[in-house]
Parts: structure tokens; C-alpha cells; sequence
């Protein structure tokens, strides 16, 4: 087996403020995590607000250097400085898809301007049918086509109109790795389920494996293979998704799970979370702890007085 | 005094471009007619580039070309005195930003400048609309900060250092840390997980009540209207077309658009497809004829093709605009019966 992405405790600490107030943030702590080439699959990342999903998915592509630790692509460092030939290879390979599409453009530039740019870098094309063709396909993968998007700036679009877009950028090099960090968080229900199926198509059809961070319990149970969950920095959880989620163990994984708003209430206004397991899953993070293996094949991380 | 807050009355607002001689014009709020009341939450769901957003930036008056409203008046209430968007001046609109009507984005960090402390932020925002200075003035930040669950610290950092659920709370403190009377707000907990989007809706709330103020806000998640709105409102290519109190919008529904929206939420356990609208969404340049829903809708009629179907009451302060508003049958099962 060999693999196509391999994390190996990977640590990321950020030293914010000025020269009185430094102070530094470990935003990522000695993360493992590997994809194998041979079994496409789905990823999923959830996890707190803050927790590194974001600085993780950004040393995966090869934008954010780690502190520590070693992430290898097809078995060569990323994380090591590499020929400017090399890095291009390794960019057109693992394609991000970012969180906020309204960050991910340049506001002054024509949103087929950019994809064709992506075209030209990464597919070396040149005629102008061909780069057309190759936009077309990709925004017709995500709904819609190069007649609709030409000559508009993303200010121009919605919200959704430029999520789609972004993903169809990432489609364009053909990748065997998409890190797509929250890509259905601004679209309706509807073409949720329609992006999340395209994800799920690109993989069974495609064997394209995806990282998808979100921040929904619905869609990971929907599409995921394995999951893990991050708390402060740390991944409190790991495992087959359904297996996970059905019956979450660690404490920050259960008040995640018990946090989904559900529409059976609806009109009664619930809005109040159960202070004791709030506070359960904030006191295990302060606890030296580690991950221990269980039975059905998941990763726990456990306090040390409490194993 | 009236009940009322705001009272939008036949608004239409339009994108009105000029390709290379060519006019395209997108009637991206196209008649809508409705009021938001003191003291509410009002919710706005609907598909994608429906016209959520250009709605909710005409209320905020927040109009920038190519968008110009064609018809139709905003008419405010306010403490300080009326305004209608459509006719407000700079300074009239100036007045009443942040400490009377204050919007928080979609992709709000555009707000916050790349190259400004978080802290100075504040204080081009709040200092002056609060009236503070010296310690009271860093007193009510601190302690709005706390509520957000926001360390004081954050004052200090650049919005780059800050990951994308604290940027977004901290929108949510610039825009209610001087307690407005209207707040609106575009998918304010979309980039959050799922605890602190519970607590920040919760904070919304407890700002809302504590204020008496009105929060209009769009967001797709239908599950945090569920648990959030007093009363929803469902827009389709550019209309109004079905608007009521949360718990019978749900379970009730008088529209097959609402109908649908309502039951394509998954839930987790669910790995079975949910059912998907057929077609594609219509254009808002070139909308369909008659009930716009008409081209996808399960109950159409020949009627429904050339006849708009106007929004209507149908029961107890809820309206649809749907000739078969009768034959909506729920997709979804309530679990408890609907209250009335
Ligand atoms: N460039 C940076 N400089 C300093 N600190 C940073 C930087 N980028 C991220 N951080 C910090 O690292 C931590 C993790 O941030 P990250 O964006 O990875 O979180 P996240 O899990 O993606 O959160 P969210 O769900 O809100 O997007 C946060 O505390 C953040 O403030
Ligand atoms: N500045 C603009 N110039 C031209 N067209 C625009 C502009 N802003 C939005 N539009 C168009 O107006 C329509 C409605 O867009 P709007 O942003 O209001 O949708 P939305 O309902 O908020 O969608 P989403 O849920 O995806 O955010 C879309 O077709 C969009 O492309
Ligand atoms: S008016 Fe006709 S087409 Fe429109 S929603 Fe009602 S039944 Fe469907
Ligand atoms: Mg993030
Ligand atoms: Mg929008």
C-alpha cells in the first residue's frame, strides 16, 4: 500500500503581538493523520472554532510551514523547501478549495480571468478553445458554465454562484487531492447536497480523495469516510466516520454532537447547552492526555489520571 | 406609536449593468412588500442568488451601483426619526449607522481592514456612536468582547492572525456593541462550529431581548431559523413568496417551495440522497412568466404559467403568494402538533 498523503506529528505554534505583548498560539499539536493511494476517500475535519483545522489544511498544501514534524506527498516532503518545478507539480496535485470565496478572488479580476490563469499554469494550454473547454468542463461539473461566469467579478456573484466557482477552479488541473476547507458552508440545502455529491462523485468516479473541513455533522455523516475531530490545536478523536458520530466518546466530540440545532423544536426557541458537559469537554483539554486505540478501530485522546 | 419598525412597501431593486453597449439588468428584488416589527427576529431563508443578500443591503442602505432601487420605498421608524432608504441623503444615512441600524456582512471579514488592529477597529466604529472614552469606553468593549467569548488580547492582533469563527464574532461585537435598534445580519454563524454558534445565536437573542431591538438575518441553515426566528421569510427568485411564524412555516407550510427547503435539511444518521429540486434555478435577468417557482414546482397548474400568484394571507399572520396554497402538503412530519 503505499500512500498519498502522510502527516506525521505535525505541530504549528504562531507567535502573535508586538515586541511587549508576544505571545504565541500552538495552533496545530503534533497532528497524525495519512491517505492512502490505492483507497480514495473522503476526509473530514470538524472540530472547534480555532482549532487548526484551517492551519492544518494550509501545511497540507504546502502554504504554512510546520514547527514540527514532517507531511510527505506521494512520499516527498512537503514540508521541505523544493525546486520551483517541483512545487508546481506538487500544486497542480493537491488543489485547494478555501473557506471563504469572497477572500479566495481578487476582487478586481474577472472570475474567468482567474480560471484561465489556473488553466494556463497548470494544464500548459495555450489555445483559446482549448482553456475555454477545460473551464466549461469544470464549471459545468459544479452546475454552471463559462457563458454564465465570463466577464463578472466576484462582487457580481452570490455567495453560492462563487463557492461553486472556486471549486470548479480546483477541478481544472484534474488533482488527486482536494483540500476543500468548508466549501458548502454558504449555499442552500439543495446544492449542498449537490456539492457534497460532486465530492462524493469526484472520489468514486474520479478517485479523487478530498480533505473536507466542515462544520456539519450532517454532510461528514453523509459522505465521510473517516473523520477526525480537533479541540484546541489537538485531535481529541479519530475514526470511521459513522462509528464516530453514532456514538462520539470523547467529551468536546459528545457536546458537539448534543450542540446540533434541530428543526423538531421548531418556534421554541432552544438555545441552551448543557453547562456540565460544556464544561466536562473544556477541563479534559487542560489535562496532559493522549490517544489511545479502542476496540472499533477509533483513536481517543484520554487523560492520564483518567485511563 | 407603531408596532412597526420597518415597513418595506412594493421594492424593487435592480442591478443595472452596460456590457460593451449591451444593458443587462438583474432584478434581483423584484416587488417585495413587507414589515419587520419591534422587538422580533425575523429570518430570511431561500435558495442560492435568490436576492437575499440585495434585499438585506437595500434595508441596511447599503445600495452601491450597479444596484439602484427602481420602485417602491424603506421607511424606517427610528428613535432619532423616520427614513426611507430610497430616499434618504449620506448624512441622513450616516446618522443612524451602527447606533441605530448597523449590518454585518455576508463574508463580513471584508470589514475588518488587513492592515488595522482589531482594537483600532473599535475604535473607528464604536468611540464616537457610544459617546465613551478612556476607561468607560475600554470597559464596554472588554466587556462586550466577554461575552463573544472573545479574549482581550484579540485588541491587539491583525485580522489575519485570528481564525475565521473568531473574525466573524468579532463582527458580530462591532455591529451590536453599541446596541442598535435594527440589526442585520448576513449568515453571521456560517463559519462557526456548531457549540459557539448555539452561544453566539444565544447572545444575538439575549442582545435582541435585552434591547427590545429587531434583528432581521439570512442564513441557509434552516435549523438555526428553526431555533432562532419569531417569524421566517422565504424568498424565490427575487419575490417574497411565503413569510409566517417560525413553527408553521415549518410544519405547515403553504408554498412547495418552502415545503421542499423545509425537508431537504439531512440530518446526521442520514445517508440516503434527499430529494433534489428538478431544473435549474431561474434567471433573475430573464425570469419565468407567472409564478416564477412554476417551471420546477410539483403542483403546477396552467394557470400558475401566466397568472402572478399575489402574497396573500392564508391563516393567522402567515401569507403565501401560490395559487394551490390549499393542496401544500408537509414533507416533513411535526413530532408535536402545531401549535396555533
Ligand atoms: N497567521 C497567523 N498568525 C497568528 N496566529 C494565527 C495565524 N493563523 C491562525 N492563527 C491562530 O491559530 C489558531 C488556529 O486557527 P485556524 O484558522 O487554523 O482555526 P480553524 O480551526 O480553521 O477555525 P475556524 O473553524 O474558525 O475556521 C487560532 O487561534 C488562530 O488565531
Ligand atoms: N454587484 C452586483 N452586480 C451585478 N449583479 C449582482 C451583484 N450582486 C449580486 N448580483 C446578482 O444578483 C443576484 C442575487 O444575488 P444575491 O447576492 O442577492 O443572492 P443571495 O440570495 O444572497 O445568494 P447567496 O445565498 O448565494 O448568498 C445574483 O444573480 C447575483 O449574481
Ligand atoms: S402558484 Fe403554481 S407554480 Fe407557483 S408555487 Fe403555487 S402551484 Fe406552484
Ligand atoms: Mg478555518
Ligand atoms: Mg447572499
Amino acid at each position: 500500500m503505499t500512500t498519498l498523503l502522510d502527516v506525521r506529528n505535525v505541530s504549528k505554534r504562531f507567535t502573535m503581538g508586538g515586541l511587549l505583548s508576544r505571545r504565541s498560539v500552538e495552533a496545530v499539536q503534533d497532528a497524525s493523520l495519512s491517505l492512502s493511494s490505492e483507497r480514495p476517500e473522503i476526509f473530514t475535519i470538524i472540530g472547534e472554532s480555532g482549532s487548526g483545522k484551517t492551519t492544518l489544511a494550509r501545511m497540507i498544501l504546502g502554504l504554512e510551514r510546520p514547527s514540527g514534524g514532517e507531511i510527505s506527498f506521494r512520499g516527498k516532503m512537503v514540508s521541505q523547501r523544493v525546486s520551483r518545478q517541483e512545487r508546481l507539480e506538487f500544486m497542480a496535485n493537491v488543489q485547494p478549495v478555501f473557506q471563504n470565496p469572497f477572500e479566495a478572488f481578487n476582487p478586481l479580476k474577472e472570475i474567468d480571468r482567474y480560471l484561465e490563469s489556473t488553466a494556463k499554469r497548470f494544464l500548459k494550454l495555450h489555445r483559446q478553445d482549448d482553456i475555454d473547454g477545460a473551464m466549461d468542463g469544470a464549471l459545468q461539473k459544479v452546475g454552471l458554465s463559462l457563458a454564465e461566469v465570463k466577464g463578472r467579478y466576484p462582487h457580481e456573484m452570490s455567495g453560492g454562484q462563487l463557492q461553486r466557482a472556486a471549486i470548479a477552479r480546483a477541478l481544472i488541473p484534474n488533482p488527486p487531492l482536494l483540500v476543500a476547507d468548508e466549501p458548502v458552508s454558504m449555499v442552500d440545502a439543495s446544492l449542498r447536497m449537490s456539492i457534497v455529491n460532486l465530492l462524493r462523485s469526484l472520489r468514486d468516479d474520479f478517485g479523487v480523495s478530498v480533505v473536507y473541513i466542515t462544520h456539519d455533522l450532517a454532510t461528514a455523516y453523509y459522505i465521510s469516510n473517516r473523520l477526525i475531530i480537533m479541540q484546541r490545536g489537538r485531535i481529541v478523536e479519530m475514526g470511521d466516520a459513522r462509528t464516530v458520530l453514532d456514538n462520539p466518546e470523547h467529551p468536546y466530540s459528545r457536546l458537539l454532537k448534543a450542540s446540533v440545532l434541530s428543526t423538531e423544536d421548531a418556534g421554541a426557541g432552544k438555545l441552551m447547552t448543557d453547562p456540565g458537559m460544556a464544561a466536562l469537554a473544556s477541563e479534559r483539554m487542560e489535562r496532559p492526555g493522549s490517544l489511545q486505540s479502542r476496540p472499533d478501530g477509533r483513536l481517543v485522546r484520554v487523560c492520564e489520571e483518567a485511563r | 406609536m407603531t408596532q412597526d419598525l420597518l415597513e418595506v412597501d412594493g421594492l424593487k431593486a435592480y442591478y443595472q449593468m452596460n456590457y460593451f453597449g449591451v444593458e443587462r439588468e438583474v432584478r434581483a428584488v423584484d416587488d417585495i412588500t413587507m414589515t419587520i416589527r419591534k422587538n422580533e427576529i425575523y429570518g430570511i431563508a431561500g435558495e442560492s442568488s435568490s436576492g437575499k443578500t440585495s434585499l438585506i443591503r437595500v434595508l441596511a442602505a447599503a445600495i452601491r451601483p450597479p444596484m439602484r432601487i427602481v420602485a417602491g420605498s424603506v421607511k424606517y421608524d427610528f428613535k432619532n426619526g423616520p427614513m426611507d432608504v430610497a430616499t434618504a441623503s449620506e448624512a441622513q444615512i450616516e446618522s443612524v449607522r451602527w447606533k441605530h441600524l448597523s449590518y454585518i456582512m455576508q463574508g463580513s471579514m471584508s470589514v475588518l481592514n488587513p492592515v488595522r488592529r482589531i482594537g483600532k477597529t473599535f475604535e473607528d466604529f464604536a468611540k464616537r456612536p457610544l459617546g465613551l472614552s478612556g476607561e468607560a469606553y475600554r470597559a464596554r468593549v472588554l466587556n462586550h468582547l466577554e461575552r463573544l467569548k472573545l479574549p482581550a488580547s484579540l485588541l491587539n492582533a491583525y485580522p489575519h492572525e485570528l481564525s475565521g469563527g473568531m473574525r466573524q464574532r468579532v463582527t458580530i461585537g462591532l455591529a451590536t456593541v453599541c446596541h442598535p435598534e435594527f440589526v442585520i445580519a448576513d449568515e453571521p454563524t456560517t463559519a462557526l462550529d456548531v457549540v459557539v454558534q448555539k452561544e453566539v445565536l444565544g447572545l444575538i437573542r439575549e442582545i435582541q431581548q435585552d434591547m427590545g431591538s429587531s434583528v432581521v438575518f439570512v442564513t441557509h441553515d434552516m435549523s438555526v431559523h428553526a431555533n432562532m426566528a419569531d417569524r421566517v421569510g422565504i424568498i424565490y427568485a427575487g419575490r417574497l413568496v411565503e413569510e409566517g411564524p417560525t413553527r408553521q412555516m415549518f410544519y405547515a407550510p403553504k408554498h412547495p417551495y418552502t415545503a421542499h427547503l423545509v425537508a431537504s435539511l439531512p440530518r446526521i444518521g442520514d445517508t440516503a440522497q434527499r430529494p433534489a429540486l428538478e431544473g435549474r434555478p431561474p434567471s433573475l435577468a430573464n425570469p419565468p412568466s407567472g409564478c416564477r417557482f412554476h417551471p420546477r414546482c410539483p403542483l403546477a397548474i396552467d394557470k400558475c404559467k401566466t397568472e402572478v400568484p399575489p402574497l396573500n394571507n392564508v391563516a393567522n399572520d402567515h401569507r403565501s403568494a401560490c395559487w394551490r396554497w390549499e393542496d401544500v402538503k408537509p414533507l416533513v412530519a411535526p413530532q408535536q402538533p402545531v401549535m396555533a
